[in-house]
């Protein structure tokens, strides 16, 4: 199921030149934010809270996932060197599942391990604070990455698809629209961090073992269809 | 190896060159100003994907349409109602609806200048008779146009309709003028960063997320460092901390001379003291992302 060859090239897609340092900048503005907020107002756990929660998990992590998810496959088919792939003798959902894989592992580093370090600097892991938003975001990494590993697949216009996703619906809706929240990632992996954190500073709309339900779905389900898509793959010319 | 023929040449002179009607062009030669206009006319109506396909139409238009729909809401409320205001004031319509411009610049950008640098068809831009500054003026100006009708439509709405429900008239005019020079503002802001990043990756995908992430990030950063601000008491470095995102940059300078209502955590906005840095760093920035352009475009080969 995972071929190392595919998943060479696709961190040399996703990492090479400049690339890399655009998707670092997002964690070390995160840190260099964290070290700021610990300088101007001291250790807190709410403080941390708030910054981890708002800026790291609600924004930092959907936009890396949407670009290690969709640029794990969206610039091959948009430039047409996927044929090249696809007719070499590797099964497709093989093909996804590796990808999948390297930008899953590409969001967890450039997201998961920068918000340890955020929540380490903000309060030294009180109330475990550091761990759970960790958590919450490698868990949210493998399912945004599925999720935008498909739109990869399915859009032509991914990135910006993803983005309404992960901007307008989670962040502008879940804030108006109760049941919104139901139905996002961000809170799906709070419910595990709210397992993880000690007080009640974590918090979720969503209870465990329907958060744990729906992330397994959604991860299988999206990358299942996105090998079938790729199985029945059709390349449009340009615009 | 071909192999060699004897060449037949036939005694006597049989060759010539038959005249098969090539012509030079003897028209109007439209210069230089001409190529200019049409450039920026094309990438205004491509900015909302007028002459392409029904695809690219689709986002752009969507976009129009959910930045107006709560416009003429409001304004049907407030007829409906009676009101003596309107529900939101002009200057703070674009603060509210800032998701929705930064995704149209985001989704745009790219659409406007990574194309050009993908198919490599800049160098053919430049072997018309226009100079790097025109593609630039040119690709600039239309991106803000195209911003500065997405951003002013609805505040077009909000004004004819405050007029229709008889709200006071020179109070109504006042307000749209200054919402309009605010906005006027934001297009020229936003479309200069949005170019700037673009025209660095030839990836349209990548151009987007790139004009996203630095146009949400850097905003949640200065909400949650002004909010920490204010928990901490020392609302005197709010204003400060303003200056690092485009839209609150935006939302200082309207509070501190618009009249705006800021919507900086606690409702303080910049003094006119802070202000003038305020219109001071956003017009530097402005400056700023005309010179990178420039500079970008100054050598195309890629």
């Amino acid at each position: 199921m995972y071929d190392p060859t595919v998943a060479r090239l696709t961190y040399r897609a996703l990492l090479g030149r400049r690339r890399a340092l655009i998707l670092g900048a997002l964690p070390l503005l995160l840190i260099a934010i964290s070290v700021v907020v610990r300088g101007l107002a001291g250790a807190d756990d709410q403080t941390a809270a708030d910054l981890l929660g708002g800026l790291a998990l609600a924004t930092m992590v959907p936009i890396i996932g949407v670009i290690a998810g969709t640029g794990a496959i969206g610039p091959e088919i948009d430039d047409g060197s996927v044929v090249y792939l696809l007719s070499k003798p590797v099964k497709r959902p093989t093909i996804i599942f590796t990808k999948l894989i390297v930008a899953i592992a590409v969001t967890m580093v450039f997201s998961a391990v920068p918000t340890l370090i955020a929540g380490l600097i903000l309060n030294g892991n009180g109330q475990q604070i550091a761990v759970a938003y960790t958590v919450a975001a490698l868990v949210a990494s493998i399912a945004y990455a599925a999720l935008f590993l498909l739109l990869g697949t399915v859009s032509r216009h991914a990135v910006v698809f993803g983005l309404v996703y992960a901007l307008v619906w989670e962040a502008l809706f879940g804030s108006l629209v109760a049941g919104a929240r139901t139905l996002s990632v961000q809170q799906w992996s709070l419910a595990v961090a709210h397992r993880v954190g000690e007080g009640d500073l974590v918090t979720s709309d969503v209870g465990l073992p329907t958060a744990t339900v729906l992330l397994v779905a959604v991860t299988v389900l999206a990358t299942w269809y996105a090998g079938q898509k790729l199985r029945s793959l059709t390349l449009a010319g340009e615009e | 190896m071909a192999v060699e023929h004897p060449v037949a040449s036939p005694p006597g002179d049989q060759t010539r060159i038959h005249n098969i009607g090539y012509r030079t062009y003897d028209g109007p030669r439209l210069g230089r100003s001409y190529a200019r206009r049409s450039l920026y006319s094309q990438s205004l109506r491509g900015a909302y994907g007028l002459g392409r396909s029904v695809k690219s139409k689709v986002l752009p238009m969507l976009l129009f349409v959910v930045m107006c729909v709560p416009a003429a809401i409001m304004v049907a409320v407030a007829v409906a109602t009676k009101a003596n205001d309107l529900p939101v004031e002009y200057t703070r319509y674009a603060i509210i609806m800032q998701a929705v411009i930064s995704l149209y610049v985001a989704s745009q950008a790219p659409q406007s200048v990574s194309r050009d640098l993908r198919f490599k068809t800049v160098p053919l831009y430049f072997s018309r008779p226009i100079e790097t500054a025109d593609y630039v003026r040119a690709k600039y100006a239309a991106l803000a146009s195209a911003m500065f009708i997405l951003t002013a439509a609805p505040l077009l709405v909000l004004y004819v309709g405050a007029l229709l429900a008889k709200l006071d008239f020179a109070d109504q005019t006042k307000g749209f003028a200054q919402g309009l020079v605010s906005v006027a503002l934001l297009s020229l802001l936003f479309a200069g960063l949005g170019l700037v990043i673009a025209a660095v990756t030839p990836r349209r995908g990548f151009g987007i997320a790139a004009v996203i992430a630095v146009l949400t990030i850097s905003y949640g950063a200065v909400s949650t460092l002004q909010a920490i601000a204010e928990v901490q008491n020392s609302s005197g470095s709010i204003a400060w901390i303003g200056l690092f995102s485009p839209i609150t940059l935006i939302d200082g300078v309207q509070s501190a001379f618009l009249g705006a209502t800021s919507a900086f955590p606690g409702g303080v906005g910049p003094t006119n003291g802070e202000g003038v840095v305020y219109v001071l760093v956003a017009l530097g920035l402005i400056a700023a992302c005309y010179g990178l352009l420039m500079r970008r475009y100054r050598k195309v080969g890629l």
